[in-house]
Protein backbone atom coordinates (compact mmCIF):
# COMPACT_ATOMS: atom_id res chain seq x y z
CA UNK A 1 0.00 0.00 0.00
CA UNK A 2 2.79 2.91 0.65
CA UNK A 3 4.68 1.77 -2.06
CA UNK A 4 1.43 2.51 -4.28
CA UNK A 5 1.16 5.84 -2.27
CA UNK A 6 5.18 6.65 -2.88
CA UNK A 7 4.31 5.66 -6.74
CA UNK A 8 1.14 7.51 -7.13
CA UNK A 9 2.58 11.07 -5.56
CA UNK A 10 5.72 10.47 -7.98
CA UNK A 11 3.23 10.68 -10.94
CA UNK A 12 1.07 13.96 -8.83
CA UNK A 13 4.64 15.61 -8.59
CA UNK A 14 5.41 14.87 -12.83
CA UNK A 15 2.06 16.43 -13.70
CA UNK A 16 2.67 19.28 -11.74
CA UNK A 17 5.94 19.98 -12.89
CA UNK A 18 5.00 19.21 -16.32
CA UNK A 19 2.24 21.69 -16.37
CA UNK A 20 4.46 24.14 -14.22
CA UNK A 21 7.28 24.43 -16.59
CA UNK A 22 5.02 23.86 -19.94
CA UNK A 23 7.69 22.83 -22.28
CA UNK A 24 8.42 20.20 -24.74
CA UNK A 25 11.35 19.23 -22.90
CA UNK A 26 9.34 17.61 -19.95
CA UNK A 27 6.35 16.57 -21.57
CA UNK A 28 3.42 15.04 -18.78
CA UNK A 29 2.20 11.69 -17.77
CA UNK A 30 -0.92 12.02 -20.33
CA UNK A 31 1.45 12.94 -23.42
CA UNK A 32 3.86 10.03 -22.78
CA UNK A 33 1.05 7.44 -21.77
CA UNK A 34 -0.43 8.32 -25.20
CA UNK A 35 2.87 8.08 -26.76
CA UNK A 36 3.31 4.58 -25.40
CA UNK A 37 -0.50 3.53 -26.52
CA UNK A 38 0.78 5.00 -29.88
CA UNK A 39 3.43 2.49 -30.07
CA UNK A 40 2.43 -0.92 -28.45
CA UNK A 41 -0.50 -0.51 -31.06
CA UNK A 42 1.71 -0.08 -34.00
CA UNK A 43 4.49 -2.68 -32.36
CA UNK A 44 7.33 -0.63 -32.64
CA UNK A 45 7.42 -0.62 -28.41
CA UNK A 46 6.98 -4.04 -28.22
CA UNK A 47 9.64 -4.83 -30.91
CA UNK A 48 11.99 -2.54 -29.49
CA UNK A 49 11.32 -4.03 -25.81
CA UNK A 50 11.82 -7.44 -26.89
CA UNK A 51 14.97 -7.29 -28.74
CA UNK A 52 16.49 -5.53 -25.18
CA UNK A 53 15.12 -8.04 -23.44
CA UNK A 54 16.55 -10.96 -24.86
CA UNK A 55 20.10 -9.51 -25.05
CA UNK A 56 19.54 -9.05 -22.04
CA UNK A 57 18.84 -13.09 -21.05
CA UNK A 58 21.57 -13.84 -23.42
CA UNK A 59 24.38 -11.45 -21.73
CA UNK A 60 22.88 -12.64 -18.12
CA UNK A 61 22.85 -16.22 -18.78
CA UNK A 62 26.67 -16.41 -20.80
CA UNK A 63 28.21 -13.89 -17.70
CA UNK A 64 26.51 -16.08 -15.01
CA UNK A 65 27.45 -19.43 -16.56
CA UNK A 66 31.14 -18.68 -17.08
CA UNK A 67 31.18 -16.59 -14.11
CA UNK A 68 30.46 -18.79 -11.51
CA UNK A 69 32.40 -21.71 -13.30
CA UNK A 70 35.63 -19.57 -12.70
CA UNK A 71 34.81 -17.94 -9.83
CA UNK A 72 34.12 -21.64 -8.20
CA UNK A 73 37.24 -22.98 -9.65
CA UNK A 74 38.88 -19.87 -7.98
CA UNK A 75 37.63 -19.96 -4.79
CA UNK A 76 38.26 -23.57 -4.68
CA UNK A 77 42.16 -23.61 -5.71
CA UNK A 78 44.87 -21.29 -5.18
CA UNK A 79 46.37 -21.96 -7.86
CA UNK A 80 43.96 -21.14 -10.46
CA UNK A 81 43.38 -17.82 -8.19
CA UNK A 82 46.65 -16.51 -8.88
CA UNK A 83 46.97 -16.72 -12.52
CA UNK A 84 43.18 -15.47 -12.68
CA UNK A 85 43.21 -12.80 -10.91
CA UNK A 86 45.38 -10.20 -12.17
CA UNK A 87 42.95 -10.59 -15.43
CA UNK A 88 40.05 -10.44 -12.98
CA UNK A 89 41.32 -7.05 -12.05
CA UNK A 90 41.93 -5.80 -15.22
CA UNK A 91 38.40 -6.46 -16.33
CA UNK A 92 37.20 -5.04 -13.20
CA UNK A 93 38.53 -1.75 -13.81
CA UNK A 94 38.05 -1.80 -17.63
CA UNK A 95 35.31 0.63 -18.45
CA UNK A 96 32.30 -0.59 -20.06
CA UNK A 97 32.63 2.00 -23.10
CA UNK A 98 36.38 0.34 -23.78
CA UNK A 99 34.79 -3.19 -24.22
CA UNK A 100 32.22 -1.93 -25.68
CA UNK A 101 34.26 -0.27 -28.61
CA UNK A 102 36.99 -3.48 -28.67
CA UNK A 103 33.87 -5.75 -29.40
CA UNK A 104 32.44 -3.98 -32.07
CA UNK A 105 36.16 -3.50 -33.30
CA UNK A 106 37.28 -6.53 -33.04
CA UNK A 107 34.13 -8.83 -34.08
CA UNK A 108 32.20 -6.38 -35.68
CA UNK A 109 29.28 -4.41 -35.55
CA UNK A 110 26.61 -7.68 -35.02
CA UNK A 111 24.64 -9.49 -32.68
CA UNK A 112 27.73 -11.57 -31.09
CA UNK A 113 29.62 -8.66 -30.47
CA UNK A 114 26.44 -6.42 -28.66
CA UNK A 115 25.56 -9.98 -25.99
CA UNK A 116 29.80 -10.30 -25.67
CA UNK A 117 30.28 -7.00 -24.59
CA UNK A 118 27.72 -7.03 -22.09
CA UNK A 119 28.39 -10.18 -20.69
CA UNK A 120 32.34 -9.07 -20.10
CA UNK A 121 31.10 -6.35 -18.13
CA UNK A 122 29.17 -8.25 -15.88
CA UNK A 123 31.75 -11.96 -15.97
CA UNK A 124 33.88 -10.49 -13.70
CA UNK A 125 31.39 -9.32 -10.72
CA UNK A 126 30.43 -12.72 -11.15
CA UNK A 127 33.54 -14.12 -10.57
CA UNK A 128 34.11 -12.10 -7.22
CA UNK A 129 30.89 -13.50 -5.78
CA UNK A 130 30.90 -16.71 -6.79
CA UNK A 131 34.74 -16.98 -5.29
CA UNK A 132 34.09 -15.23 -2.15
CA UNK A 133 31.23 -17.72 -1.58
CA UNK A 134 33.48 -20.46 -2.40
CA UNK A 135 35.84 -19.40 -0.04
CA UNK A 136 33.56 -19.69 2.95
CA UNK A 137 32.35 -23.01 1.92
CA UNK A 138 31.67 -24.56 5.65
CA UNK A 139 34.69 -27.25 5.83
CA UNK A 140 32.75 -29.25 8.31
CA UNK A 141 29.69 -29.55 5.50
CA UNK A 142 32.32 -30.92 3.17
CA UNK A 143 33.01 -33.43 5.56
CA UNK A 144 29.66 -34.52 5.85
CA UNK A 145 29.74 -34.74 1.93
CA UNK A 146 32.45 -36.77 2.16
CA UNK A 147 31.69 -39.22 5.30
CA UNK A 148 29.00 -40.08 3.80
CA UNK A 149 29.80 -40.61 -0.06
CA UNK A 150 27.54 -37.91 -1.91
CA UNK A 151 27.83 -37.65 -5.31
CA UNK A 152 29.35 -34.58 -7.58
CA UNK A 153 25.85 -33.64 -8.72
CA UNK A 154 24.14 -34.48 -4.85
CA UNK A 155 27.49 -32.41 -3.73
CA UNK A 156 26.41 -29.38 -5.85
CA UNK A 157 22.73 -29.42 -4.56
CA UNK A 158 22.47 -30.25 -1.31
CA UNK A 159 25.97 -28.86 0.02
CA UNK A 160 27.53 -26.25 -2.62
CA UNK A 161 24.65 -24.52 -3.77
CA UNK A 162 22.71 -23.79 -0.57
CA UNK A 163 25.61 -22.33 0.87
CA UNK A 164 26.59 -19.55 -2.15
CA UNK A 165 22.55 -19.29 -2.60
CA UNK A 166 23.27 -15.65 -0.99
CA UNK A 167 25.95 -14.78 -2.85
CA UNK A 168 24.58 -15.75 -6.15
CA UNK A 169 21.43 -13.94 -4.96
CA UNK A 170 23.59 -10.84 -4.56
CA UNK A 171 25.44 -11.37 -8.48
CA UNK A 172 21.84 -11.55 -9.80
CA UNK A 173 20.47 -8.66 -8.08
CA UNK A 174 23.11 -6.38 -9.03
CA UNK A 175 23.56 -8.65 -12.48
CA UNK A 176 19.81 -7.21 -14.19
CA UNK A 177 20.50 -3.85 -13.17
CA UNK A 178 23.98 -3.42 -14.30
CA UNK A 179 23.36 -5.56 -17.26
CA UNK A 180 20.06 -3.95 -18.85
CA UNK A 181 21.42 -0.15 -18.72
CA UNK A 182 25.03 -1.66 -20.61
CA UNK A 183 22.59 -3.00 -23.23
CA UNK A 184 21.43 0.75 -23.70
CA UNK A 185 24.20 2.00 -24.12
CA UNK A 186 25.18 -0.88 -26.44
CA UNK A 187 22.43 -0.40 -28.51
CA UNK A 188 22.75 3.16 -28.65
CA UNK A 189 26.55 2.60 -30.39
CA UNK A 190 25.99 -0.35 -32.71
CA UNK A 191 22.85 -1.87 -33.08
CA UNK A 192 19.43 -0.81 -35.32
CA UNK A 193 17.32 -2.06 -32.88
CA UNK A 194 16.35 -2.22 -29.11
CA UNK A 195 15.16 0.31 -26.37
CA UNK A 196 18.76 2.03 -26.56
CA UNK A 197 18.69 2.58 -30.19
CA UNK A 198 15.19 4.07 -29.77
CA UNK A 199 16.76 6.21 -27.22
CA UNK A 200 19.79 7.57 -29.33
CA UNK A 201 17.85 8.46 -32.39
CA UNK A 202 15.06 10.15 -30.08
CA UNK A 203 17.70 12.04 -28.93
CA UNK A 204 19.09 13.27 -31.97
CA UNK A 205 15.59 14.87 -32.74
CA UNK A 206 15.08 16.37 -29.04
CA UNK A 207 11.70 13.60 -28.67
CA UNK A 208 11.43 13.96 -24.50
CA UNK A 209 8.16 12.18 -25.18
CA UNK A 210 9.67 8.89 -26.33
CA UNK A 211 12.28 9.44 -24.41
CA UNK A 212 10.15 9.15 -21.68
CA UNK A 213 7.51 6.60 -22.83
CA UNK A 214 10.51 4.23 -23.97
CA UNK A 215 12.32 4.33 -20.83
CA UNK A 216 9.59 4.07 -18.28
CA UNK A 217 8.15 1.17 -20.52
CA UNK A 218 11.50 -0.44 -19.66
CA UNK A 219 11.76 -0.05 -15.96
CA UNK A 220 8.37 -1.50 -15.52
CA UNK A 221 9.03 -4.69 -17.04
CA UNK A 222 12.38 -4.79 -14.81
CA UNK A 223 10.70 -4.16 -12.23
CA UNK A 224 8.05 -7.34 -13.03
CA UNK A 225 11.36 -9.03 -13.30
CA UNK A 226 12.19 -8.37 -10.00
CA UNK A 227 9.44 -8.70 -8.23
CA UNK A 228 8.01 -11.77 -10.08
CA UNK A 229 11.29 -13.90 -10.71
CA UNK A 230 13.96 -12.15 -8.58
CA UNK A 231 11.84 -11.88 -5.51
CA UNK A 232 10.58 -15.29 -5.26
CA UNK A 233 13.39 -16.87 -5.86
CA UNK A 234 15.48 -15.24 -3.04
CA UNK A 235 12.58 -16.10 -0.64
CA UNK A 236 12.64 -20.02 -1.77
CA UNK A 237 16.35 -20.25 -1.44
CA UNK A 238 16.13 -18.47 2.12
CA UNK A 239 13.08 -20.31 3.03
CA UNK A 240 14.75 -22.46 5.97
CA UNK A 241 16.70 -19.39 7.71
CA UNK A 242 14.76 -18.31 10.89
CA UNK A 243 12.65 -15.09 10.10
CA UNK A 244 14.05 -11.97 12.02
CA UNK A 245 11.38 -10.91 14.75
CA UNK B 1 44.62 -57.70 1.13
CA UNK B 2 45.94 -60.24 3.48
CA UNK B 3 43.86 -62.63 5.17
CA UNK B 4 43.71 -61.10 8.25
CA UNK B 5 42.30 -57.98 5.97
CA UNK B 6 39.29 -59.72 5.49
CA UNK B 7 37.52 -60.33 8.62
CA UNK B 8 38.43 -57.16 10.74
CA UNK B 9 36.29 -54.09 9.72
CA UNK B 10 39.16 -51.67 10.28
CA UNK B 11 42.70 -51.85 10.56
CA UNK B 12 44.26 -47.83 11.98
CA UNK B 13 48.23 -47.60 12.70
CA UNK B 14 49.23 -44.02 13.39
CA UNK B 15 52.92 -43.91 14.13
CA UNK B 16 52.78 -39.89 14.44
CA UNK B 17 50.28 -37.57 13.84
CA UNK B 18 51.39 -33.86 13.76
CA UNK B 19 49.44 -30.35 13.28
CA UNK B 20 51.08 -27.25 12.50
CA UNK B 21 50.35 -24.44 15.02
CA UNK B 22 49.08 -21.11 14.17
CA UNK B 23 53.01 -20.37 14.40
CA UNK B 24 53.61 -22.72 11.83
CA UNK B 25 55.15 -24.96 14.56
CA UNK B 26 54.68 -28.76 14.15
CA UNK B 27 52.96 -30.07 17.37
CA UNK B 28 52.72 -34.19 17.33
CA UNK B 29 49.23 -34.78 19.11
CA UNK B 30 49.03 -38.87 18.45
CA UNK B 31 51.87 -41.66 18.38
CA UNK B 32 52.48 -45.04 18.31
CA UNK B 33 48.26 -45.59 18.35
CA UNK B 34 47.34 -49.00 16.79
CA UNK B 35 43.53 -50.15 16.73
CA UNK B 36 41.40 -52.52 14.90
CA UNK B 37 37.91 -53.05 14.91
CA UNK B 38 35.83 -56.02 14.50
CA UNK B 39 32.20 -56.45 13.10
CA UNK B 40 29.91 -56.91 16.08
CA UNK B 41 32.25 -55.11 18.27
CA UNK B 42 31.90 -52.07 19.98
CA UNK B 43 34.81 -49.96 21.13
CA UNK B 44 35.43 -46.79 23.11
CA UNK B 45 37.96 -44.61 23.01
CA UNK B 46 38.27 -42.52 26.72
CA UNK B 47 40.60 -39.53 27.71
CA UNK B 48 40.20 -36.19 28.38
CA UNK B 49 39.15 -33.08 26.36
CA UNK B 50 42.07 -32.22 23.60
CA UNK B 51 44.05 -35.43 23.87
CA UNK B 52 43.19 -36.74 20.42
CA UNK B 53 40.12 -38.64 20.02
CA UNK B 54 38.54 -36.81 17.94
CA UNK B 55 41.38 -36.57 15.48
CA UNK B 56 41.43 -40.20 15.95
CA UNK B 57 37.67 -40.60 14.63
CA UNK B 58 38.67 -38.28 11.92
CA UNK B 59 41.49 -40.09 10.68
CA UNK B 60 39.66 -43.75 11.15
CA UNK B 61 36.30 -41.94 8.88
CA UNK B 62 39.02 -41.09 6.52
CA UNK B 63 38.62 -37.60 6.35
CA UNK B 64 42.10 -36.69 7.54
CA UNK B 65 45.00 -38.56 5.45
CA UNK B 66 47.69 -36.48 6.32
CA UNK B 67 49.61 -38.96 9.02
CA UNK B 68 51.91 -41.49 9.28
CA UNK B 69 50.79 -44.65 9.29
CA UNK B 70 48.12 -46.84 7.57
CA UNK B 71 44.34 -47.39 7.59
CA UNK B 72 42.92 -50.33 6.32
CA UNK B 73 39.08 -50.84 5.36
CA UNK B 74 37.72 -52.15 2.66
CA UNK B 75 36.01 -49.68 -0.12
CA UNK B 76 32.96 -51.52 0.15
CA UNK B 77 32.76 -50.88 3.86
CA UNK B 78 29.57 -48.53 4.19
CA UNK B 79 30.36 -46.00 7.09
CA UNK B 80 27.62 -43.72 9.11
CA UNK B 81 29.58 -40.82 11.67
CA UNK B 82 27.72 -38.84 14.02
CA UNK B 83 29.82 -36.17 14.60
CA UNK B 84 30.31 -33.83 17.86
CA UNK B 85 28.00 -30.89 16.30
CA UNK B 86 25.61 -32.87 14.84
CA UNK B 87 26.27 -30.80 11.29
CA UNK B 88 22.68 -31.31 9.73
CA UNK B 89 22.43 -29.30 6.43
CA UNK B 90 20.12 -26.62 7.96
CA UNK B 91 18.93 -25.83 4.61
CA UNK B 92 17.05 -29.12 4.47
CA UNK B 93 14.13 -30.65 6.44
CA UNK B 94 14.73 -33.54 9.15
CA UNK B 95 13.63 -35.85 6.79
CA UNK B 96 15.48 -35.32 3.25
CA UNK B 97 18.73 -34.39 5.39
CA UNK B 98 18.12 -38.58 6.45
CA UNK B 99 16.82 -39.05 2.10
CA UNK B 100 20.44 -37.28 1.44
CA UNK B 101 22.82 -39.77 3.06
CA UNK B 102 20.45 -42.76 1.74
CA UNK B 103 20.07 -42.04 -1.18
CA UNK B 104 23.87 -41.61 -1.60
CA UNK B 105 24.43 -45.38 -0.11
CA UNK B 106 21.52 -46.53 -1.88
CA UNK B 107 20.28 -47.61 1.14
CA UNK B 108 16.72 -48.68 1.06
CA UNK B 109 14.45 -48.55 4.73
CA UNK B 110 11.69 -46.62 6.22
CA UNK B 111 12.27 -43.18 7.59
CA UNK B 112 9.50 -43.34 9.39
CA UNK B 113 10.37 -46.01 11.42
CA UNK B 114 13.55 -44.06 12.50
CA UNK B 115 11.85 -41.38 12.77
CA UNK B 116 8.78 -43.06 15.62
CA UNK B 117 11.64 -45.09 17.09
CA UNK B 118 13.75 -41.94 18.12
CA UNK B 119 10.60 -39.28 19.03
CA UNK B 120 10.90 -37.47 15.76
CA UNK B 121 7.94 -38.31 13.81
CA UNK B 122 6.57 -34.47 14.58
CA UNK B 123 9.43 -32.71 13.33
CA UNK B 124 9.83 -34.78 10.31
CA UNK B 125 9.18 -31.54 7.90
CA UNK B 126 10.84 -28.78 9.88
CA UNK B 127 14.23 -27.53 8.69
CA UNK B 128 17.41 -28.98 10.64
CA UNK B 129 18.26 -25.33 11.63
CA UNK B 130 15.12 -24.99 13.76
CA UNK B 131 15.88 -28.06 15.94
CA UNK B 132 17.05 -28.08 19.39
CA UNK B 133 20.29 -29.76 20.14
CA UNK B 134 18.95 -33.25 21.44
CA UNK B 135 16.46 -33.26 18.33
CA UNK B 136 19.52 -32.58 16.41
CA UNK B 137 21.84 -34.94 17.92
CA UNK B 138 19.08 -37.25 17.31
CA UNK B 139 18.47 -36.75 13.85
CA UNK B 140 22.28 -37.07 13.18
CA UNK B 141 22.13 -40.43 14.56
CA UNK B 142 19.19 -41.85 12.39
CA UNK B 143 21.24 -40.19 9.62
CA UNK B 144 24.06 -42.19 10.40
CA UNK B 145 21.86 -45.73 11.13
CA UNK B 146 19.79 -44.84 8.23
CA UNK B 147 22.81 -45.38 5.36
CA UNK B 148 22.57 -48.93 6.95
CA UNK B 149 26.35 -48.90 8.16
CA UNK B 150 29.50 -51.77 8.64
CA UNK B 151 31.07 -49.20 10.63
CA UNK B 152 29.47 -46.50 13.16
CA UNK B 153 31.51 -43.56 14.22
CA UNK B 154 29.90 -41.90 17.16
CA UNK B 155 32.01 -38.77 18.03
CA UNK B 156 30.62 -37.40 21.62
CA UNK B 157 27.03 -38.58 20.25
CA UNK B 158 25.40 -37.35 23.52
CA UNK B 159 27.30 -34.91 24.78
CA UNK B 160 25.38 -31.74 26.41
CA UNK B 161 22.33 -33.83 26.20
CA UNK B 162 20.11 -33.34 29.73
CA UNK B 163 20.27 -37.01 31.47
CA UNK B 164 16.77 -38.05 30.43
CA UNK B 165 17.50 -37.75 26.89
CA UNK B 166 21.27 -39.14 27.02
CA UNK B 167 19.74 -41.98 29.11
CA UNK B 168 16.95 -43.22 25.93
CA UNK B 169 19.53 -42.41 23.58
CA UNK B 170 22.31 -44.35 25.26
CA UNK B 171 19.26 -47.44 25.51
CA UNK B 172 19.02 -46.83 21.62
CA UNK B 173 22.76 -47.14 21.04
CA UNK B 174 22.97 -50.60 22.97
CA UNK B 175 19.74 -51.98 21.20
CA UNK B 176 21.54 -51.19 17.99
CA UNK B 177 24.99 -52.47 19.28
CA UNK B 178 23.13 -55.88 20.19
CA UNK B 179 20.44 -56.65 16.91
CA UNK B 180 22.92 -55.36 14.44
CA UNK B 181 26.23 -57.05 13.32
CA UNK B 182 28.28 -53.52 12.46
CA UNK B 183 31.49 -52.67 14.31
CA UNK B 184 30.85 -49.01 16.46
CA UNK B 185 33.94 -46.47 17.09
CA UNK B 186 32.53 -44.22 20.17
CA UNK B 187 34.42 -41.53 21.54
CA UNK B 188 33.51 -40.20 24.60
CA UNK B 189 34.92 -38.80 28.24
CA UNK B 190 32.71 -40.24 30.15
CA UNK B 191 33.57 -43.13 31.84
CA UNK B 192 30.13 -44.56 33.22
CA UNK B 193 28.75 -43.70 29.15
CA UNK B 194 31.57 -46.32 27.71
CA UNK B 195 31.41 -48.65 30.18
CA UNK B 196 27.71 -49.07 30.24
CA UNK B 197 28.19 -49.19 26.26
CA UNK B 198 31.16 -50.66 24.70
CA UNK B 199 32.94 -53.88 25.39
CA UNK B 200 36.56 -52.39 25.01
CA UNK B 201 37.83 -49.23 26.91
CA UNK B 202 40.84 -47.83 25.22
CA UNK B 203 42.25 -44.85 27.14
CA UNK B 204 43.95 -41.99 25.59
CA UNK B 205 46.46 -40.13 27.52
CA UNK B 206 49.83 -37.97 27.48
CA UNK B 207 51.35 -36.00 25.21
CA UNK B 208 51.54 -36.60 22.08
CA UNK B 209 48.52 -39.07 23.19
CA UNK B 210 49.14 -42.50 22.95
CA UNK B 211 46.86 -45.77 24.62
CA UNK B 212 47.61 -45.85 28.52
CA UNK B 213 45.21 -48.41 29.14
CA UNK B 214 43.42 -50.86 27.53
CA UNK B 215 40.47 -53.20 28.80
CA UNK B 216 37.81 -55.37 27.50
CA UNK B 217 34.67 -55.73 29.36
CA UNK B 218 32.86 -59.23 29.32
CA UNK B 219 30.05 -58.48 31.11
CA UNK B 220 26.70 -59.03 28.98
CA UNK B 221 25.26 -55.25 28.26
CA UNK B 222 21.85 -56.43 30.30
CA UNK B 223 24.09 -56.82 33.09
CA UNK B 224 25.46 -53.34 33.56
CA UNK B 225 23.23 -51.76 35.68
CA UNK B 226 23.71 -48.80 37.96
CA UNK B 227 25.71 -50.15 40.75
CA UNK B 228 27.76 -52.85 38.08
CA UNK B 229 29.15 -49.37 36.38
CA UNK B 230 29.81 -47.17 39.15
CA UNK B 231 31.61 -50.11 40.80
CA UNK B 232 33.64 -50.28 37.40
CA UNK B 233 33.93 -46.80 36.91
CA UNK B 234 36.08 -46.57 40.48
CA UNK B 235 38.09 -49.26 40.04
CA UNK B 236 38.76 -48.17 36.21
CA UNK B 237 39.86 -45.03 37.66
CA UNK B 238 41.87 -46.25 40.20
CA UNK B 239 43.97 -48.22 37.62
CA UNK B 240 44.44 -45.09 35.08
CA UNK B 241 45.24 -42.78 38.02
CA UNK B 242 47.60 -45.27 39.08
CA UNK B 243 49.56 -45.02 36.08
Amino acid sequence: MARLLSLALVIVLWTVAAAAVDSSLLPGPVAVGEAMLRDARSLALPYHLACTLLRVIAAFAIAFSLGMAAGFAMGKWGLVDRIGDPWLVILLNLPALVTIILAYVWIGLNETAAVVAVALNKFPNVVVLTREGTRALSPEMEDVAQVFCLSGPARIRHIVLPQLAPYLAAAFRSGISIIWKIVLVVELIGRPNGVGFVLGSAFSLFDMVTIFAYSIAFIVIMLAVESLIVQPLERNASRWRRKAA
Amino acid sequence: MQAVGAEKLLELRVDSKTYRSAKNAPIEVLRDFAFELAPGSFACLVGPSGCGKTTILRIAAGLDRDFQGERCISPSTRVGMVFQEPRLLPWRTVEDNIRVAMDAASATGSIGEWLERFDLVEQRRQYAGELSLGQARRVAIVRAMSVGPDLLLLDEPLVSLDETVAARLRGELRAIAETRKLGILLVTHDLAEAIELSDRLLFLGGKPACVMLERELSIPRSRRDRRTVAALVEEIAGETNAR
